[in-house]
């Protein structure tokens, strides 16, 4: 078999190799190889050369777009009341518009700031966007998502405590902390959990699993569960046995709700997603990092700072990359040697179209949907609801499965939520709804009403 | 009597205590000093741990405890002006004190004059 065969160069269709069946030959001559096939032994490659049957001959440019026409009609469309750290929140049309310029859409690294100004004001400006929300002094560029974002929070824990104990709270995303515990088994990071109360954190085993060896203690804010804690006087508390505190924040939330850096955390990181990002089944997504001033050189990740040039104008550069592994290799503050730019665009653009008060209108509106979301679900009878005290995802909790009703809602129209199940044994009944400001009042009791019948 | 490094770090012992900087030579090469991670008092260090990093505009340096001791001073000034490094590196710009240390240590490593022609040959 040749790589003709790939090609579909039988068929005259454009090839978009560029290799000639005469480049080949010369190639697996130097090589010493018959062809394709010897290539792949030699590689040693645990599997046979896919037969790649079902693979058409090739078709025309008309006929493929037909195909995936038809596979993307496949998708089913439904009203999602889904949460657990991606919210389905609206986003101007603008966002997409101002983030696909092509200035924006495929210009990367700016190493060179005498070519990048643009690129490296708006990190500029998005570092400063997160630092307003957040309530900290230094942000980062961006990380690559929530979950990575925690494991960098407590890689940073270590490094500056010199200790190597961290404690987390379940109420933190179990998503998040199946990350942490990937990056932590390959290092000198011992990762303890502590089980929450129900919706709660529980914030006396926090304090009681902390000990002399623990470098920092994260927590979710609101928490997995969507309630808002207040953590003030135990920030306080760790902080007096010189240990650090990260929060991971859901910040649409953050505009009606008190900072992290208010109630004292060393740390805020989390999900930007629900800052202008579309869901996209899974990603790409943004991680932030910001932390209190005095941890800035500990900070990993590109930091774009505002200086002057020789001729005392103004512009923007990378700054602080003593810290990254370009200077320092195997010291740096981690291996992070990028950003997810055009994710952190994103952002900044959605909350410069948004403003400020545009931003607390999505928060608020998000949160008193939920409410009546919750208060007509937990007049269905059997269905038990967290009482108060969230933002805009609370649990209900269903006399069955919370599996099986997800199931039977779903041809319906409806993805209520999500089973918490899958995450936390023994909770199987319970769901995880969450709602937005895209929800409208119909979508809502339509979803209540399909629940009815399946009661 | 002050005893140097090849890392080119220089110890000053007396009355007990070892103080610790880089020399002017080191200074030079990293370039203007923007900041230094100075080491806790009370820490103690091994010879080769590092003690501190400096860190300039295009690099970041360990300095490496040049014998073993306990911290028993440090030179705060440093967090306020890194620079002293650059325009004092063996006076004013000293990094940390030591004490508890073995003098045997100090018998590997090169007196002044040995430095000097240390030096010459590095440069050829």
């Amino acid at each position: 078999m040749t790589q003709s065969d790939f090609l579909f160069r039988r068929s005259g269709k454009l090839p978009y190799i560029a290799n000639t069946d005469a480049d080949q030959r010369t190639m697996f001559e130097t090589i010493g190889c018959s062809g394709f096939e010897e290539m792949w032994k030699a590689a040693q490659v645990d599997f046979p050369v896919p037969a790649l049957e079902n693979l058409s001959s090739g078709m025309s440019e008309h006929r493929m777009l037909d195909d995936f026409r038809s596979l993307a009609a496949r998708n089913a469309s439904v009203t999602a009341f889904l949460g657990g750290g991606f919210y389905d929140h609206l986003i101007p049309a603008a966002v997409d518009a101002v983030i696909s310029r092509s200035e924006f859409y495929t210009s990367y690294t700016p190493y060179q700031p005498e070519a990048s100004q643009g690129t490296l004001q708006a990190i500029y400006e998005y570092q400063s966007a997160i630092c307003r929300l957040t309530g900290m002094q230094v942000s980062n560029a961006s990380l690559y998502d929530g979950g990575s974002a925690v494991y960098e929070a407590a890689l940073l824990g270590c490094r500056v405590t010199r200790r190597s104990r961290i404690v987390i709270s379940e109420a933190v995303s179990p998503l998040y902390r199946r990350m942490l515990k990937t990056y932590a088994a390959n290092q000198e990071m011992e990762v303890v959990e502590v089980p929450a109360r129900g919706v709660e954190s529980d914030l006396a085993a926090l304090q009681a699993a902390v000990d002399a060896r623990t470098a920092m203690v994260i927590v979710q804010y609101p928490n997995f569960f969507g309630q808002v804690e207040q953590w003030d006087a135990f920030t306080a508390e760790i902080r007096q046995k010189k240990i650090l505190t990260a929060a991971v924040c859901y910040p649409l939330a953050l505009a009606v709700l008190r900072t992290p850096g208010e109630m004292g955390f060393d740390i805020a990181v989390g999900e930007g997603q629900s800052l202008g990002i579309p869901l996209s089944f899974g990603g790409p997504y943004l991680g932030y990092m910001a932390v209190k001033s005095d941890l800035m050189r500990k900070i990993p990740g590109r930091i774009v700072g505002r200086t002057v040039d020789l001729e005392g104008k103004p512009g923007f550069v990378l700054t602080l990359q003593a810290r990254e592994q370009h200077i320092r290799r195997e010291s740096a503050m981690s291996n992070i040697c990028s950003n997810e730019n055009l994710c952190a665009l994103t952002a900044l653009v959605y909350l410069t179209m948004m403003g400020k008060q545009g931003l607390i209108d999505a928060a608020e509106q998000s949160a008193a949907k939920a409410l009546f979301a919750r208060n007509e679900l937990s007049r269905l009878p059997g269905v038990e609801a967290t009482a108060g005290g969230f933002f805009n995802e609370f649990v209900i909790k269903l006399p069955f499965a919370a599996g099986d009703a997800v199931k039977r809602m779903l041809p319906k129209g409806y993805a209520p939520g999500i089973p918490l199940g899958a995450y936390y044994p023994g909770r199987e009944n319970e769901l995880l709804v969450a709602v937005t400001e895209k929800r409208t009042r119909e979508e809502i009791e339509g979803m209540v009403k399909a629940l009815e019948e399946i009661l | 009597m002050k005893y140097y490094t090849e890392d080119h770090e220089w110890v000053d012992v007396s009355g007990g205590e070892a103080t610790i900087g880089i020399s002017e030579y080191a200074a030079g090469e990293l370039g203007d000093i923007t900041f230094i991670e100075l080491p806790s008092e009370d820490e103690d260090y091994i010879v080769g741990d590092t003690l501190a990093t400096v860190e300039s505009v295009k690099t970041a340096s360990d300095v490496y405890a040049p014998i073993s001791g306990t911290v028993c001073a440090v030179n705060e000034e440093l967090s306020e002006d890194p620079g002293i490094i650059n325009s004092s590196p063996e006076e004013k710009g000293w990094i940390c004190k030591l004490k508890d240390f073995d003098t045997s240590e100090l018998d590997d490593m090169m007196s002044p004059d040995a430095y000097t022609k240390f030096l010459r040959k590095l440069e050829e």
